[in-house]
């Protein structure tokens, strides 16, 4: 067991001199998502030595963890109490961090839902302790679900792929496991699983997840079992056993199934949820009720990005081999500068994961 | 680069030069200059701090809001911007050398679309009013601060306000998708989006809470839920306050997350019953209301896991509401405590720290202390399921000595709040009320890194100075919510 503050000191000491130097610093949890973003730069500044659950209240609904703590032991722990991250977070390999996966801020399956029972990873972000390109360590938010001092930082820090500091610890509001989960599914084309995911998304149905490919729409349904089995009787539909549905998820969150195998760019497309249908791309796959779709396409970026905009959404090179058009969409002015200003606030030197959000910052 | 603005006042040619300009922007009728008529905005909820502005001006567009903050820019005068004013930490007080900028006028619903689940508002539209207008569609705006009637989505937004139902629906930042301001640049953004994730930082998690510091609300978009089908509420009764917090801990850990968890204490029911007559039991240390929603046949399972965890954890008496009349009369009492404090004592201080539930029991037991301590009544209404106090310090603000106890009590309050890992607010924002108690939470490098976000949002600080965020030189005593006579500014709103 290492000592957390002299590690935090040592951390902080060495983003000082890399601050001094210049030296732009790759900030790694288990470096599984370094394919996410642009590409990274700099020398490894690995986070791994921050390992360990700080505080967990089951009661509470909340689990302070270091960043390096194994996303996979983090889990483990809320299941030995029937709790979870309900934001459903992809690993992308066995290493994953917790710290990672929040400055991914990337969720899973369980995003979509009708009520707000299920969100983003920043929906659960109560409170982190950052370091930041000054070597101070900041501590925002806390540990209650409640909670208007300051600004919310702590939220921000979801997606924010290190560009504001290197984050330490994090508490998360975590959620009961739901007692019951069934998944059905449905012959429909595009147009028709797109219409009736909205449509059931309206009603008060414990949907946890949609996912539609292959001319097949799957649902899966959460809750207590009477809210589940009354479901299932207004759904219809065809449903599978329990083992194969977790799988199913489990493989559409890492990306396992084969939609996601091959070589073609992978886009992730973000729309409203009541988009039509993409009329782009080689193959698509649509999560979270039509708001999240995957698209395989060698299109150039700037074509898929212009049509994707004009359907109100944005659209981010998930995985490809050339990353140089930019991984996300690029910012409007008035909001660039905000963010280069941020950053020029926490990390002045500019060394902590530049470029890996935007190039210009 | 521009240094924050340091409260310099502006001199006679330039405050003429300003109006001018107001008046040539809106015409004379939305300019408003004579006391009389900016008396109606000196404060906000929180009475205890009065300033009039220099001008009260009421735009009726985005466009002429950008004309006013490029104006006052240029000038240099602080503009700060006010929804209703029904907020209780004085977030909206206007400044003697400032402009307030009404957002109120600013009231259409510009879109509602029933499939995507969104309704797109422009700031003024009342939180209820979005529920209203989604109803017919069944679908409704979650967070419903006690005010909902009054407050609107452009104050909800600056103040990340709460509701009774924040466990399982959550605040303003879970339910706001997208907000369309200007900042104090004069630059229109567009934070969020009609799609999940939007490109960079999550600059709307900064900017849903920031108090009205960082840009001026000129478009909201919110996230509409499907109307839970029907509702039923428990209302258990508890031998000793600690019970009742440890029964609060045992739903949670029971896998349950009710639609509302709150508590009063046996003198906060007390207080309510004779004019609610909600059916408490007056001889409990504490009550608890506990509702389930959903489908009927969800709600009437989750009813009787909830029963079976308040009898194992020490409930000597469970009423299940039989229909939506006895209902609403369980809520009615828990509605009413606000107004009950205004009537038992000349005056009272809301506090509203927040700890972790596990804490809830223990709190109460100081709180008892410090009521023997200090020779005051201290009746408590909680969120309870979400760790959020309301203690109620009943005083008389004529008697100079109960005045200072009534303050000394609220803050050994707060500081157990943060002593116990919890926050000085909870919901209703730091505002001018809490600058003090934010020292006291905040370590300086934090409290300079909330700086560092007010900069870069608003680099000539001209947009609402001196709120939330405390400068670390200061250190004037600040009192609290304080309603005088019992008649609080919104006599006919309920607060809880």
């Amino acid at each position: 067991m290492n000592d957390a503050g002299a590690v935090v000191d040592e951390l902080a000491e060495r983003i000082r001199a890399a601050a001094a130097a210049r030296t732009p610093l790759e900030i790694r949890g288990g470096g599984t998502k370094a394919f996410y973003g642009n590409p990274p730069a700099g020398e490894p500044f690995p986070t791994t030595g921050l390992a360990g659950a700080v505080a967990y209240e089951p009661s509470e609904l909340v689990v302070t963890v270091r960043a390096g703590t194994p996303l996979a032991e983090l889990e483990a722990l809320l299941a030995s109490r029937d709790q979870m991250l309900a934001f459903e977070p992809p690993h992308f390999g066995a290493g994953a961090t917790v710290g990672g996966c929040v400055a991914a801020g990337l969720a899973g399956p369980r995003r979509a839902s009708a009520g707000f029972a299920y969100g983003g990873v920043r929906d659960f972000v109560l409170g982190a302790k950052l370091l930041d390109g000054r070597g101070r360590t900041l501590s925002f938010g806390g540990t209650v679900m409640k909670n208007v001092a300051g600004y919310d930082v702590s939220r921000a820090l979801a997606g924010s792929l290190g560009v504001l500091g290197v984050i330490l610890e994090v508490s998360l509001k975590v959620l009961p496991r739901p007692p019951v989960e069934t998944t059905l599914v449905f012959e429909f084309d595009e147009a028709t699983a797109l219409a009736r995911a909205c449509a059931w998304g309206a009603r008060p149905l414990p949907i946890s997840a949609t996912a539609w490919h292959d001319g097949c729409l799957r649902l899966r349904l959460s809750g207590a079992p009477a809210a589940v089995g009354a479901a299932r009787r207004v759904l219809g539909g065809e449903a599978i056993s329990t083992p194969a549905d977790a799988s199913y998820w489990r493989q559409l969150r890492e990306q396992q199934l084969p939609f996601f195998a091959g070589a073609t760019a992978l886009w992730r497309v973000a729309v409203p949820p009541t988009a039509p249908p993409l009329e782009f791309g080689d193959a698509t796959l649509i999560e979270w009720g039509g708001a999240q779709r995957w698209v395989r396409t060698a299109a150039p970026a700037e074509r898929v990005r212009e049509r994707v905009a004009r359907l109100g959404g944005h659209a981010t090179l998930f995985r490809a081999q050339d990353r140089s058009s930019g991984a996300f969409t690029p910012l409007a002015p008035a909001l660039l500068a905000i963010h280069r200003r941020l950053k020029a606030e926490f990390d002045p030197a500019g060394v902590l994961n530049p470029g890996r959000l935007y190039a210009e910052f | 680069m521009a240094t924050a603005h340091d409260g310099r006042t502006a001199g006679h040619d330039s405050r003429r030069e300003l109006l001018d300009g107001l008046r040539a922007l809106l015409g004379a009728a939305r300019v408003l200059v004579e006391p009389e008529d900016t008396r109606p905005y000196e404060c906000d909820g929180l009475t205890l701090f009065r300033q009039l502005p220099m001008a009260v001006v009421l735009p009726e567009s985005e466009g002429e809001i950008v004309a006013i903050v490029a104006l006052c820019r240029r000038l240099q005068v602080p503009v700060v911007p006010r929804g209703a004013g029904t907020g209780l930490s004085g977030g909206a007080l206007p400044r003697g050398d400032g402009v307030l900028l009404s957002t109120a006028k600013l009231d259409r619903l510009l879109a509602l679309d029933p499939l995507a689940r969104t309704a797109t508002v422009q700031p003024g539209v009342r939180n209820l009013a979005i529920s209203e207008a989604a109803a017919a569609h069944g679908l409704l705006y979650a967070p419903d601060p006690s005010s909902q009637v009054a407050c609107t989505i452009g104050g909800n937004v600056a103040e990340n306000s709460g509701g009774v139902h924040c466990l399982k629906y959550g605040l303003t930042v879970h339910n706001v998708l997208r907000v369309r301001g200007v900042t104090m640049d004069g630059e229109i953004v567009e934070l969020g989006g009609h799609a999940p994730d939007a490109p960079g930082l999550d600059l709307l998690a900064l900017a849903i809470g920031s108090e009205g510091m960082l840009l001026v609300v000129t478009e909201v978009t919110v996230r509409l839920v499907p109307v839970p089908q029907f509702a039923r509420c428990i209302v258990a009764s508890f031998p000793d306050v600690e019970s009742a917090g440890n029964a609060v801990a045992a739903l949670i850990a029971a896998g349950l997350v009710p639609a509302g968890l709150e508590m009063l204490d046996r003198a906060a029911a007390r207080l309510v019953e004779p004019h609610a007559k909600a059916g408490y039991d007056l001889d409990a240390a504490a009550v608890l209301l506990c509702e389930s929603d959903g489908t009927p046949v969800e709600v009437e399972e989750e009813i009787a896991r909830m029963s079976a965890v308040l009898r194992e954890a020490g409930a000597t008496r469970l009423q299940v509401s039989r229909d939506e009349a006895e209902r609403q009369r369980f809520w009615a009492g828990r509605k009413n405590a606000f107004p009950a404090a205004g009537r038992a004592a000349p005056a009272y201080y809301c506090m509203d720290g927040t700890i972790p539930r596990r804490h809830l029991g223990a709190m109460l037991k100081s709180i008892q202390a410090l009521e023997a301590k200090y020779d005051l009544r201290v009746p408590n209404v909680f969120h309870a399921g979400d760790g959020n106090l309301h203690p109620l310090i009943l005083f008389d603000d004529a008697d100079p000595d109960s005045v200072r106890r009534a303050e000394a009590l609220g803050d050994e309050i707060l500081a157990e709040c943060v002593r116990l890992g919890g926050t000085v607010t909870g919901e209703h924002g730091v505002g001018v009320e809490k600058l003090d108690a934010a020292c006291a939470q905040f370590d300086a490098d934090t409290l300079d890194a909330f700086r560092s976000i007010k900069r870069a949002f608003d680099p000539t600080g001209l947009l609402n100075p001196g709120k939330a965020i405390p400068t670390l030189h200061r250190c004037a005593e600040l009192g609290r919510l304080r309603v005088s006579g019992g008649v609080p500014p919104f006599p006919d709103l309920p607060r809880f």
